[in-house]
């Protein structure tokens, strides 16, 4: 399935563990995403309905919330809204059956960061996850990133790699902005059309992996480290070494 | 138990006659009014004026004779029979001579003419009441009039009269009795009577056959229509050719049954189409499990078929997600987030999202949007519809001779704004396949070969409907253009 050029680079390499709290009424997918998130080194906890959820939330110190959106007793929205309005900025990502444009807009109205619609693939939750940790997010105010020997100048929109320059066009140079504020981090291809291209549908054709094995050729291309990965059944990761 | 309508009344045709009735008697009444009033004001002028000659003959008597000769022509004309009343008295209001016996009191105290109608008793009262209680003896008078005197009789008779007062303090009186035209107004009210009487039979009349009529016709549409309901898609309502308004109802009623049978018909299809088209991948989903479970397999055989699982779950999802977008867009979704969109950053966006497949393809993806256009709607639904049909264009524009090229241009076309994708490879040359291409899960012969779930231009052309706009698959010289038109917007 892969486009990529270069061989996958083996198991995800993931970040320091969170603790992450899961709001959700389905008690086997609530079960499964413990599992899940375990043996990817994190600590889930789940509450089964929206006032749990909540009183949980409001005396527990996570670093992420995944909650689902509709649930007895209290909806996932209220719930969200209830928690931003006591001064609770926890990331948090809404699961939800609606996909519509209109149903991402309220869900991120009332206070949610991220937005995935059911079904979805675990790599994609987990990727979105880790990126929205707020231990992981202090790179917004930076204004060079650096990755090994990879240099991206947000400022002058200029991008090096051991001291040698390297033309982008404009969206490339948003990919790989993108790329390097989540260096090492997996990046999905949804996450990149919606950040990149700010698009929410699924293309017919794969045409994120062309744009970034594209990036790739011209960041790899005479250097002797590869250093844009392809992560299998996941995404891309941006990572020295 | 609350008060409740006769069940007849709750027939539009009852409550209008009713209405019909209601206003008809009004118009009646009113009418009638006017001529009573009319006609009498008339008849007090006459009265006023046969007194003014009367007062002008006694007058010419007073200035040949003076007072005794007055007298005199007074008491004569007294004892004529007539509707004219006489009266002589004195300053303190005695009565000296006349025909009448008694009069209401105060009438004699201001001169000129009485304000308003006064009653009397004329000389002979007595004697006249006692005659017209037998029967036998009642002259020319007929039974109401001798009705309506003695219903006078017990309160006296009406007159109007002129007040005059004599040189030497005496006062005259000279009025005329007003029975005849109170015997006018009465014929009046009993016209008036019987024409209300003949409007109510008329309304029954014209409730009992117009309005049964109507109502024979809308009850067998209504029975029409319950057999419909009853599951008989195919039955239609009565349609008698008259041409009117029933029929041109019973016409537009059966044009809906036709196209609610037409889209059940269609709902049918779609659903046989999505019965096989999820059902083929479920089913090698589930073979390949089953195939994987048996036999002696190594792990990376485990591995390899869970990965075919996963992609062709998505895949599923994939055309579960469109049918319901597809199906939510038909069915009338509105959207609160429709705002401007920018067409010409929509096909650069558009573009530059492709530009490395088609490269990769080798197809040259060229966009002429320079003007800019906007169009109400959602970019993400525009989006969406336009890289489907630029991913089709890219993928059907190989394997004519020339050099596969793409190229999308954004025009305006009078009040439309057209956003055309076209290609030159082979094209559908087949006006009915053109014209099937976006239909739901129809894949054209050619095509099969090609991946996807054929849904890209039921997608495309439902966001179009979405958006006002149409959807055209035109034949391109060579190849294939896919014309999106919106309406422009209001303010260009």
């Amino acid at each position: 399935m892969q486009m990529s050029a270069t061989q996958p680079s083996g198991e995800i390499a993931y970040n320091s563990p969170m603790k992450i709290l899961v709001i959700e009424d389905d008690r086997e997918a609530a079960d499964y995403l413990q599992k899940a998130f375990a043996e990817a080194g994190h600590t889930a906890h789940v509450a089964g309905d929206g006032e749990t959820g909540f009183a949980l939330a409001d005396a527990g110190d996570y670093d992420v919330m995944v909650i689902d959106r509709m649930m007895p007793r209290r909806d996932g929205l209220s719930v969200i809204a209830g928690l931003r309005s006591r001064g609770n900025t926890t990331p948090v990502l809404i699961l939800s059956a609606l996909g519509e444009v209109d149903d991402r807009v309220t869900g991120l109205r009332a206070g949610g960061d991220d937005y995935l619609t059911k079904p979805y693939a675990f790599s994609e939750l987990l990727a979105r996850v880790e990126v929205l940790n707020r231990r992981a997010s202090a790179k917004e105010a930076e204004t060079v990133y650096r990755v090994g020997d990879l240099e991206l100048d947000r400022l002058s929109h200029s991008v090096r790699r051991a001291s040698r320059e390297i033309t982008l066009q404009p969206r490339e140079f948003r990919l790989l902005e993108y790329l390097m504020r989540h260096a090492g981090q997996v990046v999905t291809r949804t996450m990149l059309l919606e950040n990149v291209w700010d698009y929410h549908f699924d293309p017919q054709t794969n045409v994120i992996d062309v744009h970034v094995s594209r990036l790739r050729g011209k960041i790899e291309k005479g250097f002797d480290k590869p250093i844009l990965h392809t992560v299998r059944g996941a995404g891309y990761m941006l990572k020295s070494g | 138990m609350a008060l409740s309508v006769p069940a007849i009344m709750k027939t539009t045709a009852a409550r209008l006659s009713a209405l019909y009735f209601l206003l008809f008697a009004l118009c009646a009444v009113a009418l009638v009014f006017y001529m009573t009033s009319l006609s009498a004001r008339m008849l007090t002028a006459q009265t006023q004026e046969t007194i003014n000659d009367e007062v002008l003959g006694l007058a010419r008597a007073y200035q040949r004779g003076g007072l005794p000769i007055l007298v005199r022509v007074v008491e004569q004309r007294s004892r004529q029979p007539g509707a004219n009343l006489y009266l002589i008295a004195d300053a303190n209001g005695q009565i000296l001579t006349g025909n009448v016996q008694s009069l209401e009191p105060g009438v004699l105290e201001n001169e000129g003419w009485t304000s308003s109608p006064f009653s009397y008793q004329r000389f002979g009262e007595g004697e006249l009441e006692r005659l017209r209680n037998l029967p036998a003896e009642q002259g020319t008078t007929t039974q109401s009039e001798q009705n309506d005197a003695q219903a006078q009789g017990e309160k006296g008779h009406n007159a109007i009269a002129l007040v005059l007062r004599l040189p030497n303090q005496m006062i005259m009186l000279v009025g005329r009795d007003l029975g005849e035209p109170e015997r006018f107004r009465a014929v009046i009210r009993r016209a008036l009577m019987l024409a209300l009487g003949m409007m109510g039979l008329g309304g029954l009349l014209i409730w009992f056959f117009v309005g049964r009529a109507a109502l024979k016709r809308i009850d067998s549409v209504s029975e029409a229509s319950r057999r419909i309901m009853g599951g008989d898609l195919s039955g239609r309502l009565p349609v008698t050719g008259v041409g009117d308004e029933f029929d041109r109802l019973s016409e537009n009623l059966n044009a809906m049954l036709a196209r609610i049978a037409a889209l059940n018909e269609g709902l049918k299809q779609v659903s046989d189409n999505i019965a096989h088209d999820l059902k083929t991948p479920l089913t090698r989903l589930r073979n390949r499990a089953e195939a994987t479970l048996s036999g002696k397999q190594k792990p990376t055989d485990y591995r390899q078929a869970l990965e075919g699982t996963i992609a062709e779950s998505d895949q599923l999802i994939k055309t579960f997600n469109a049918i319901l977008m597809i199906s939510r867009l038909e069915a009338g979704y509105s959207s609160e987030n429709t705002n401007r969109v920018d067409l010409a950053e929509a096909v650069r966006d558009v573009v530059e999202l492709y530009e490395p497949v088609a490269e990769e393809a080798g197809v040259s993806l060229e966009a002429d949007a320079r003007e800019a256009v906007s169009v109400n709607g959602n970019r993400e639904l525009i989006g969406q519809a336009l890289s489907n049909i630029v991913d089709n264009a890219i993928k059907y524009s190989t394997g004519a001779n020339a050099q596969p090229a793409v190229r999308v241009t954004l025009e305006r076309a009078g009040a439309d704004v057209r956003l055309s994708v076209a290609d030159n490879g082979h094209g559908i040359p087949d006006d009915g396949d053109r014209a099937r291409a976006t239909e739901r899960f129809v894949r054209l012969e050619k095509s099969r070969s090609q991946p996807g779930s054929g849904l890209g231009l039921s997608l495309a052309k439902a966001v179009m409907t979405f958006h006002n706009g149409r959807l055209e698959l035109l034949p391109g010289n060579p190849g294939l253009s896919v014309v999106m038109s919106f309406p422009a917007r209001e303010d260009h």
